[in-house]
């Protein structure tokens, strides 16, 4: 294969352009939805975050089931300080993201006494305790009924400028600017030594410590990074909505994110994005346009089971296994030109 | 036995470890002094590996003490301990398999390659990060591992797997390293170029303590030898007298397994 030539050096120029391609896609898109689609994209914005900062805890190969209500505390955080202490809303989002981290340092000490399946439980447990608290304290959580009438994201209004959060595609906008930074920060923190020791403590903890890495230091580190980032999707969420409640933070909803962790495959930065897209996708698209909307949790059910058997390695190891298969066909066919000639 | 005068750089006193009703480490104590190279053997079962997790703080004592450098470290993290320059090797090969070669004697480098937060974050860390690389290649050069830095570790052979694991622990600036069984599962001429590297690490100024089987090799290699039975002290002195002592033939003929093979 020619990576020099014209052909290469154009290939190499759409290779750098990407991102250029990939924000005009994004940019675009909301253009071509219908209302309700672009609500559905601010939420799937909003879900891209929630995932990938999930997966940072991943990296040290901790599974939690408590990260959709470390959301829900950015959430509830938020919308309290906005409603309650007249905090603007982006200042509150913020500290709502400040405020799942402490909680998340807080109970990494229970928490990392354990490790594997009983930190899975430990972590759901956590959660169940959080939301019980959410239940029981109508003041100030709402009781089950949750909190409601939560500020708005403020109008920007200059002179040339105003902007409407209400408008779907407003919000849109908002989310992909925090969302892009988010995970550009996400990124950064993997591909730096800080990832390489999270990766570092998922395949051999013991050795790790032996060379000086404090493994509890670094898994509270993990988990208080990707608790930051989930309260930030969860205030995002919140001043969206409106309303929150303690049954939006359900572990049916963390299920979700196991799937479209598990079904994006956790390996690569992207793996989880590819999971939450295509299975909303699906979702909003294929199974309301054939009715099936009210079954997801079956299908659900079912894309894990058939993704588990036949795609173990997500739908981020798609693109390469497509990319090895075209370049031996490529190979192939080159060779039987050879002999023809 | 000991050269007197000088304070030993650990020492182990009156170490006991239960586990439920088994007793693994019986009222052991032993002293190793700075610059030595210290043989840690006994038949199979006899509590070696166990003392090393003691020392290196993965399991906590049930009683006893571990001083290092005088300081009483019994029961403080291993990762603090390594921060003082205590360092372990696991027997077997534990490494970092999903890693290239370079990237876990990297890991290796974790102690030396201080930055912040931030700093890693917006990339102000390229300085440290870039003297922990030429670190690391250092290393590997010095166990003749450089032309593989790029390999993933499933790929190398087992000799080599077991020279890395010393490689990442040296990475480390230890000023004692544990090694506990290092030429097993090497060929005889793998077994030499290690010895002559456990000594050239020594001649660096890290003390070393040493588990392993192999005789001949702890023999030749070893300033003085510490034999542990049944997790007690049996005998302790230079290796012709601890060949030749009774004791020791003994409780060596007496195992079931004898002295070849035993973990
Ligand atoms: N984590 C553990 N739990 C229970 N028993 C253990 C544990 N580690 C070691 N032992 C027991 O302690 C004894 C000493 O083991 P070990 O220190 O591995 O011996 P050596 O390394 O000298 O062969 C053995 O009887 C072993 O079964
Ligand atoms: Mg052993």
């Amino acid at each position: 294969m020619s990576t020099a030539g014209p052909a290469g050096s154009i290939r190499r120029a759409v290779w750098r352009l990407r991102w250029v391609f990939l924000f005009a896609i994004l940019a675009a898109l909301p253009y071509m939805l219908s209302y309700s689609q672009q609500e559905i994209a601010v939420l799937l914005v909003i879900n891209v975050l929630l995932v990938c900062s999930y997966r940072l805890l991943t990296l040290t190969g901790e599974w939690s089931l408590g990260h959709v209500v470390i959301m829900g505390v950015g959430a509830y955080a938020s919308a309290l300080l906005a409603k309650q202490f007249g905090i603007p809303v982006p200042l509150s989002m913020l500290l709502g993201g400040c405020m799942a981290a402490a909680i998340a340092a807080l109970l990494s000490f229970p928490l990392f006494r354990m490790k594997g399946f009983y930190f899975l439980i430990g972590s759901f447990a956590a959660g169940e305790i959080i939301r019980l608290i959410w239940k029981r304290f109508t003041d100030p959580f709402g009781g089950p009924k949750g909190l409601k009438r939560i500020d708005p994201f403020p109008d920007i209004e200059t002179g040339f400028l105003s902007i409407d959060f209400y408008e779907p595609v407003n919000y849109y906008f908002l989310s992909l600017v925090v969302v892009s930074v988010s995970l550009f920060i996400l990124y950064r923190i993997e591909r730096s030594r800080i990832g390489l020791t999270f990766h570092a403590i998922h395949w051999q903890d013991r050795l790790a410590e032996s060379v000086g890495v404090d493994t509890f230091r670094y898994r509270t580190l993990a988990f208080v990074i990707a608790s930051f980032f989930a309260g930030i999707a969860g205030g995002l969420y919140a001043h969206y909505v409106g309303a929150v409640n303690p049954t939006r933070f359900s572990v049916d909803q963390m299920v979700y994110v196991l799937v479209w962790a598990v079904v994006g495959g956790t390996t690569t930065f992207h793996g989880p994005i590819l999971g939450v897209v295509v299975l909303t996708v699906i979702n909003e698209i294929v199974l309301r346009a054939l009715g099936l909307d009210t079954a997801r949790p079956l299908i659900y059910g079912a894309i894990l089971i058939l993704s588990v058997l036949y795609l173990p390695h997500g739908l981020e190891s798609l693109g390469p296994r497509l990319r090895t298969r075209w370049q031996l066909w490529r190979s192939g066919s080159a060779a039987g030109g050879r002999e023809l000639a | 036995m000991n050269p007197s005068g000088e304070r030993p750089i650990l020492e182990a006193r009156g170490l006991t470890r239960r586990f439920g009703g088994l007793v693994a480490v019986n009222n052991f104590s032993f002293s190793v002094h700075e610059g030595a190279i210290h043989g840690l053997i006994g038949p199979n079962g006899a509590g070696k590996t166990t003392t090393f997790n003691v020392i290196s703080g993965f399991y906590a004592p049930t009683a006893g003490q571990v001083l290092f450098r005088g300081l009483d470290i019994s029961g403080r993290k291993t990762s603090a301990l390594a921060a003082m320059g205590l360092v372990r090797t696991f027997q077997g090969s534990t490494l970092f398999q999903e890693f290239s070669v370079l990237d876990n004697v990297r890991v290796g480098r974790h102690l030396g390659a201080r930055a912040g937060f931030i700093g890693r974050l917006i990339g102000t860390d390229r300085l440290s990060e870039r003297a922990a690389d030429a670190k690391a290649m250092e290393t590997l050069d010095f166990f003749g591992l450089q032309e593989l830095a790029g390999e993933p570790v499933s790929n190398l052979p087992h000799g080599h797997q077991r020279m890395l694991g010393m490689a990442v622990a040296l990475a480390a600036e230890p000023r004692v390293l544990l090694l506990d069984e290092p030429f097993t599962g090497m060929n005889p001429e793998e077994t030499r170029r290690m010895m002559a590297l456990v000594r050239r690490i020594r001649d660096r100024g890290v003390t070393i303590i040493l588990v392993e089987h192999d005789m001949q090799a702890v023999m030749n290699l070893c300033d003085i030898i510490t034999v542990m039975n049944f997790g007690a002290l049996l005998v302790e002195g230079a290796p012709e007298m601890v060949r030749n002592d009774p004791a020791v033939i003994e409780a060596y003929l007496g195992s079931t397994d004898g002295a070849g093979h035993a973990s």
